[in-house]
């Protein structure tokens, strides 16, 4: 199992209530399989059809695979000015 | 070794892309090259015989000043490429000025005092401050983002601001935007903009352009800009601003905020940029917009004033080190900035290989419809009927009626007159206010039972079924998708409060505020 931080921000900490979420995942989970948790987990995220991700600080896609101790970023737009 | 020349320094280089020399160091290379053509000299050295600082020369990718200088040894096989700046021209379309008029606009006595302090900066010096008062800068928006930015860009000394924004000032805006002063609301705010602008620094020319930006307008207004600051407070301009920028090879600093959240980037997609970093558009990190409603704005979902500040700031900084040619600019880097938490953190981008409008083979090459693409106005104004409230469109099961649109029915309604009279008639009426605590704090009516929207399904309880209910929020958006769930719930009588409490504190009872 590896051990991964997701964290939420701007509209996303809005639907999870939360900024951040640990989750045990098996080996080779990719960053879009976390995503699909998350989903399940909170249904208002399958209405962002927009969301960037980040591994460990750095641009990902939903094929990244995550290892033990890393940090996906769930990033929504935002537009305010 | 050879020596690459970019192109508006070629006329001085007898036309040639690459010019080869041998040498140790280099200077020495340097040397060679101005002993060929002479009349390269004055581009690359100041009076004073200093590398001029808009001339970068990298050896292979990196920049000398990180190396040791003119002094950095060569072996045989080493490429230096000269990179000239921004504003002093680096050959792309979008660019206006050359490297000889970079070094030809003059200070004035005054504009030596005014700036004195980044004249005394050796990395900013007369070149960078004459390539601000060359440069232009388009602000779109001037209102959070805007201001600081404008503020700044002026008072730096940037030669010409163009200002696009259609709005009149708000007194709901004067917690934030510091361009507008209380005597100032209800002016257009390009026209206040400039006033602040033109007082802060009278050497600024200021262009205001009072009108939408749309895609009729947007490629002849950005056209006569060197950098582009999208500061505007709503998805469609977003987009519209970004694929403008694609076409026309601008610069994009990009801010924008959220609440105690703020963004800062530089989308900067032109390959051939001066810091030959292929960088990411917005589209890139966000190929399509998130569903109309679901992010809230400003004006939805507030914001902490001093936050625009912070990141409207960034935005400026960013501007003037592109336009003077110093450090590192935040192309294909993202920082997230939360004001709680008082932390920054940076996210690095990368270009999107199949972007629709800054990849190869891109699919939009036009200006699109952007309000049809991203299914909302391209403002940040709540209508009645259109307000969608995030907290309940995003806490709400995607399954239940409450995340329907909501439907006006002109039979539920009761106008906040019809209200007041039967209050007045002493009628035992029940009504439920379905806004948020923090607004039930802001103002309330009398003898209502507070639910908040995403709470009514649990609080089913308290909603009697066997008389009528009135149901209000702040605008009447929010009561209707109140309403539509207790439909599906069975309730038949039902009342849904006409422009909410805002409409009964302008035309009924004018003590209470509106927000």
């Amino acid at each position: 199992m590896v051990k991964v931080t997701v964290k939420f921000f701007a509209v996303g900490r809005d639907i999870t209530g939360s900024d951040e979420l640990m989750l045990e995942l098996p080996e080779g989970t990719t960053a879009g399989e976390v995503l699909i948790q998350v989903k399940q987990r909170y249904p208002a995220f399958e209405k962002v059809a927009a969301l960037l991700v980040a591994v460990n600080l750095d641009y990902a896609d939903t094929a990244t695979v995550l290892y033990d101790g890393d940090e996906l970023a769930v990033i929504p737009p935002v537009s305010g000015g | 070794m050879k020596i690459f020349i970019p192109t508006p320094l070629r006329q001085y280089a007898g036309g040639h892309e690459s010019v080869a020399v041998e040498a140790a160091t280099v200077g020495g290379a340097l040397d060679q090259l101005v002993a060929a053509y002479p009349a390269m000299k004055k581009n690359l050295y100041n009076e004073t015989d200093e590398l001029r600082s808009f001339i970068n020369i990298y050896k292979g990718d990196e920049d000398i000043r990180y190396l040791q200088n003119l002094a950095t040894p060569l072996a045989e096989n080493d490429e230096l490429t000269i990179v000239p700046s921004i504003a002093g021209g680096a050959g792309t379309a979008n660019m206006t000025g050359s490297v000889a008029e970079a070094a030809e606009v003059s200070l004035s006595n005054d504009e030596v005092r005014r700036y004195s302090r980044h004249l005394i900066m050796p990395e900013f010096g007369m070149e960078g401050q004459k390539k601000l008062k060359q440069a232009s800068v388009l602000m779109i928006g001037a209102g959070g983002l805007g201001s600081p930015l404008g503020m700044y860009l002026a008072a730096a000394g940037i030669g010409k601001i163009g200002i696009v924004d259609y709005d009149v000032v708000d007194e709901s805006n004067l917690q934030r935007q510091l361009l507008h002063r209380t005597a100032d609301i209800g002016k257009p705010k390009s026209a206040s903009a400039k006033a602040t602008i033109n007082s802060l620094n009278p050497n600024v020319e200021v262009e205001t352009y009072n009108v939408p930006l749309t895609s009729d307008n947007a490629l002849q207004i950005l056209s006569g800009y060197d950098v582009i600051a999208d500061g505007t407070d709503n998805f469609p301009t977003r987009y519209l601003v970004n694929d403008a920028c694609v076409m026309l090879r601008k610069p994009n600093v990009y801010g924008s905020i959220f609440r105690f959240e703020g963004q800062v980037s530089v989308f900067y997609a032109d390959s051939e940029n001066k810091y030959g970093i292929k960088g990411a558009c917005y589209r890139c990190l966000y190929p399509e917009p998130p569903p109309p409603g679901l992010v809230p704005s400003c004006a939805e979902g507030g914001v902490l004033g001093v936050l625009p500040g912070i990141i409207g700031t960034m935005q400026a900084i960013e501007t003037i080190k592109l336009i003077a040619g110093i450090g590192e600019p935040l192309i294909n880097r993202l920082l997230l900035f939360d004001a709680l938490k008082m932390k920054f953190r940076e996210l690095k981008l990368r270009k999107n290989p199949h972007c629709a409008v800054c990849s190869e083979h891109p699919s939009v090459t036009t200006l699109i419809d952007y309000e049809a693409f991203c299914g909302m106005p391209a403002h940040d104004h709540i209508a009645d009927a259109a307000l969608t409230s995030s907290q309940t469109q995003i806490q709400t099961q995607p399954s239940t009626p409450m995340s329907m649109q909501p439907t006006n029915q002109a039979n539920g309604e009761i106008t906040v007159q019809q209200l007041k009279s039967r209050m007045d008639a002493g009628e035992d009426l029940f009504i439920i206010d379905v806004r948020e605590p923090n607004e039930y704090q802001i103002v309330k009516l009398g003898g209502t039972t507070l639910i908040p929207l995403n709470t009514v399904p649990d609080n089913l309880s308290k909603i009697p079924k066997d008389r009528e209910v009135i149901v209000h929020c702040k605008m009447g958006g929010r009561s209707a998708k109140a309403i539509e769930f207790l439909k599906s719930q069975g309730y038949t009588n039902l009342k849904n409060l006409t422009g909410g409490i805002n409409a009964y504190a302008t035309e009924i009872d004018k003590t209470m505020p509106t927000y």
